[in-house]
C-alpha cells in the first residue's frame, strides 16, 4: 500500500505497540534547552535513573540568555533566576556527559536553528525537544515534535516516546510565490485559513511547487508554524535541496555512510497515491504579504485589506487588547518597535532579505528600537562576514547576540506596555513579547520595510519593481 | 459514584477560545527549576492589575476584579471550563503544574491543543472535551452557582442531584493514568529488551544517529 512520508517515518521508528494501544516510538535525537529540562533531570535523579543513550542528547541555551554583554559569559546574565536556570543546564549536561553548546560556544543559538545547522537534525530522524517549535526540523524530511517536560524525562530515560499515531494532512501549495511574498506569509495565511486548531491531531506534509522551489531555510519557516495551526509535526519530503543543505554539515554522515544515508533518504517522500485524511490546496500566486492584527496567529489579514468585524468574544477581546479598530488598514498601525529574529526567521536568508530592504535607508525616527537577533552564533558570524551587521547598524538597527530574545522576552528584551511591534516571530499572544505588548507577526521583509516607514507598508511595492 | 469521583465540584467558567499557555502561566515564571509554587501566578496577567515577577509576595498585589477567577462566587473551584482549543501554544508543562497548584483537578473544554492535553494526563490532571452544547450547559450551571460531580470510572458528569448531564469519552490509557497515577517511565522500561533489539537493527540501517 502506498504510504505517506509521515507513515514511513513512523514505521521506521516504531519499537512496539503496547497492550494499552499506545506505541513506543524510538527517538533518534533529543534536543535540550534550559527552560523545560531542569524538572526532567530532577525527576530522573529522584527515581535513580540514568540516560538511555547519552549521544542522542544535544543541548544549548537560548530562552533566558541576554543578547548583550555576551563577552561576560554567565556573568553577563544579570537576572539571578535566569542565571540559575542556565547554570542548572550546564550542571546537568556535565553530570550526564551531554554535549552542550553553552553560552560561550560560538555554535550556541536557538535550539531549532542550531540542530539543522549542525546536521544534528538529519532527514529520516525522529527529533524531539521540550519546545513546541520543534516542528521546524520537519523541513529536512524529519519527524520532529515538541514535547512536555514529563516526556523529556521519559526520552532521557528510555529513548522512546509514548505515542499515538496522528492523522495525515497534506497542504499542497500550487504555483510559486510572487515577489515580495515569502514563506512566512504562506505559513501565516495557512493558519488564517484553517485556524489555530485546524490541524490538531494531524501531522502535516507540505507539498507542491511553491514548497519544492523553496530553500531549506524557507521550508523551516513554514514547518516552524505548523504548531500554530495545531499540528505537532509539519514536514517536507527529502529532495536535492535537502541533500545539498545537509551535505558537509558537522554531524552529517560522510564517506560510505553518506551513500548509505542517501539510499534511505531518497525514499523519504509520500508514495504516489498515498492517502491523506485531509488535503488542503493553496494557490501561491494569489498570496499577499500578511500582517497579524490580533492575539492569535489565526488573526491575520492581507496587507491591502482592513481589520475585520470581530466574529467572536475572543476577537473583540483581541481588538481591545491591541488597541485597534475594525476598518483600520495595516498602514494605519503606528509601530514602536521592530524585532527581526526567532526560530521562525533568524537564519542567514532571513537576514539577507531584511538587509536588502533596509540598505541605504534609516530606521524611522519615531521608533523606539529596532533589533536584529541572529538565530545562532554561526548565523551571526556568516552575516558579519557578508557585512549584513553593518547594513543594519548603519540603518539604525541594534545588532544583538543570538538567542530567543524578544520572541518571548524571558530575557531583558521586552516590549513596553502598549507598544506595537512588527515581529518576525511566531506568536502574538497577549504579553508574549512583554507585559501588555502588542505583537504583529510578519515576514522579515515586511518587518524591515516597516522599520523604515514606521508603519506597515506593502513590501511588494519595494521589491516587486 | 465512586472514590474516583470529583465530588460536588465548583466550576469556574473561562469564556474564551484559544486560551494559550502563555496566559495560563506567563513566561517570567518559567525560570523556576521546580514543579511547584506556580499556583499564585496562574493566569497572572489577567488575574492581577500589575505585571508579576518571580519571587514576589502575591498577597500584596492588586487583583483584577473583572477576572472570573477573582469572583468570590468561584473561589475554591476545582473544575475549570472553557471553549475551543484550550492550552494552545507553547509546550510548557508549567501550565499544568500551575493549574494543579492552584487546586484545579479537572479541565473541561470544547477542544484542547495536543501537547497541553498530553501534559495534563502525564500529571494526573483530568482533561475532558465535550460538545459545544454540553459546554454551554456547564457554563449555564456554573453561572447559577451549581456544582457538578465528575465520575471518571463511569465517564459521566452529574449535576448536584446526581442526575446525568453528559457522558464523556476518554482513551483507556489516559483514564488509567489518572486513576492509577502510573509511573510511565517504569512501564516503558519493562520494554527495555524491545528497545535494545530495535537499536541493534537500526545500528546497521542508520549508524549515523549514534554520533
Ligand atoms: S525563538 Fe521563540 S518560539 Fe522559538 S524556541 Fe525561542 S522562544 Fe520558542
Amino acid at each position: 500500500m502506498p504510504s505517506t512520508l509521515y507513515d514511513k517515518l513512523w514505521n521506521l521508528h516504531e519499537v512496539i505497540q503496547r497492550e494499552d494501544g499506545t506505541h513506543l516510538l524510538y527517538i533518534d535525537r533529543h534536543l535540550i534547552h534550559e527552560v523545560t529540562s531542569p524538572q526532567a533531570f530532577e525527576g530522573l535523579k529522584l527515581a535513580g535513573r540514568n540516560l538511555w543513550r547519552t549521544s542522542s542528547n544535544k543541548a544549548t541555551v537560548d530562552h533566558n540568555i541576554p543578547t548583550t554583554n555576551r563577552e561576560l559569559g554567565i556573568e553577563g546574565i544579570t537576572d539571578e533566576v535566569s542565571k540559575l536556570q542556565v547554570t542548572t543546564l550546564d550542571d546537568n549536561c556535565k553530570e550526564h556527559g551531554i554535549e552542550q553548546f553553552d553560552i560561550a560556544d560560538e555554535r550556541q543559538g536557538i535550539v531549532h536553528v542550531v540542530g539543522p545547522e549542525q546536521g544534528i537534525t538529519l532527514p529520516g530522524m525522529t527529533v524531539v525537544c521540550g519546545d513546541s517549535h520543534t516542528s521546524t526540523h520537519g523541513a529536512l524530511g524529519t519527524l520532529a515534535m515538541g514535547i512536555g517536560t514529563s516526556e523529556v524525562e521519559h526520552v532521557l530515560a528510555t529513548q522512546c516516546l509514548v505515542a499515538t499515531k496522528q492523522k495525515n494532512m497534506k497542504i499542497e501549495v500550487k504555483g510559486i510565490l510572487p515577489k515580495g511574498v515569502y514563506s512566512k506569509d504562506l505559513t501565516l495565511k495557512v493558519i488564517g485559513n484553517i485556524g489555530t486548531a485546524g490541524a490538531t491531531g494531524y501531522a502535516i506534509e507540505y507539498t507542491g511547487e511553491a514548497i519544492e522551489s523553496m530553500s531549506i531555510e524557507a521550508r523551516m519557516t513554514v514547518c516552524n508554524m505548523a504548531i500554530e495551526a495545531g499540528a505537532r509535526a509539519g514536514m517536507v519530503a527529502f529532495d536535492d535541496v535537502t541533500l545539498n543543505y545537509v551535505k558537509g554539515k558537522p554531524y552529517a554522515p560522510s564517506g560510505s555512510e553518506w551513500d548509505q544515508a542517501l539510499d534511505l533518504w531518497r525514499n523519504l517522500k509520500s508514495d504516489e497515491g498515498a492517502s491523506f485524511d485531509k488535503t488542503i490546496e493553496i494557490h501561491a500566486s494569489k498570496l499577499k504579504p500578511q500582517v497579524s492584527w490580533g492575539t492569535s496567529p489565526e488573526m491575520v489579514i492581507d496587507i491591502d485589506s482592513i481589520i475585520p468585524e470581530p466574529k467572536s468574544n475572543s476577537e473583540s477581546n483581541a481588538l481591545d487588547y491591541m488597541g485597534l479598530k475594525t476598518g483600520m488598514r495595516p498602514q494605519d498601525i503606528k509601530l514602536d518597535q521592530v524585532f527581526i529574529g526567532s526560530c521562525t526567521n533568524s537564519r542567514l536568508e532571513d537576514l539577507r532579505i531584511a538587509a536588502e530592504i533596509v540598505k541605504g535607508s534609516k530606521v524611522n525616527k519615531d521608533l523606539k528600537r529596532a533589533i536584529v537577533v541572529p538565530g545562532s552564533g554561526l548565523v551571526s558570524k556568516a552575516a558579519i562576514e557578508e557585512g549584513l551587521d553593518q547594513v543594519f547598524l548603519e540603518a539604525g538597527f541594534e545588532w544583538r547576540a543570538p538567542g530567543c530574545s524578544m520572541c518571548l522576552g524571558m530575557n531583558p528584551d521586552q516590549l513596553d506596555e502598549g507598544d506595537h511591534c512588527a515581529s518576525t516571530s511566531n506568536r502574538n499572544f497577549e504579553g508574549r513579547q512583554g507585559y501588555k505588548g502588542r505583537t504583529h507577526l510578519v515576514s522579515p521583509a515586511t518587518a524591515a520595510a516597516a522599520a523604515v516607514a514606521g508603519h506597515f507598508v506593502d513590501v511588494r511595492d519595494i521589491v516587486g519593481s | 459514584m465512586n472514590e474516583y469521583t470529583i465530588h460536588s465540584a465548583k466550576m469556574v467558567p473561562l469564556d474564551r477560545s484559544n486560551i494559550d499557555t502563555d496566559q495560563i502561566i506567563p513566561k517570567q515564571f518559567l525560570k523556576s527549576i521546580k514543579k511547584t509554587g506556580f499556583g499564585p501566578n496562574l493566569f497572572d496577567s489577567w488575574r492581577y492589575l500589575d505585571s508579576g515577577f518571580p519571587g514576589q509576595d502575591n498577597s500584596k498585589r492588586q487583583l483584577n476584579p473583572e477576572f472570573v477567577l477573582n469572583d468570590k462566587k468561584y473561589k475554591g473551584s476545582e473544575v475549570l471550563i472553557s471553549k475551543e482549543n484550550f492550552g494552545c501554544g507553547s509546550s510548557r508543562e508549567h501550565a499544568v503544574w500551575a493549574m494543579q497548584d492552584y487546586g484545579i483537578k479537572c479541565v473541561i473544554a470544547q477542544s484542547f491543543a495536543d501537547i497541553f492535553y498530553n501534559n495534563c494526563f502525564k500529571n494526573g490532571l483530568l482533561a475532558i472535551s465535550l460538545s459545544k452544547d454540553s459546554i454551554e450547559e456547564l457554563f449555564r450551571l456554573s453561572e447559577k452557582g451549581e456544582n457538578i460531580h465528575v465520575d471518571l470510572i463511569n465517564q459521566v458528569i452529574l449535576d448536584s442531584n446526581e442526575l446525568e448531564i453528559v457522558k464523556f469519552e476518554i482513551e483507556d490509557f489516559r483514564k488509567t493514568s489518572v486513576l492509577e497515577g502510573l509511573d510511565e517511565i517504569g512501564l516503558s522500561l519493562k520494554y527495555s529488551k524491545s528497545i535494545m533489539s530495535y537499536e541493534e537493527n537500526i545500528k546497521k540501517l542508520t549508524p549515523w544517529i549514534f554520533k
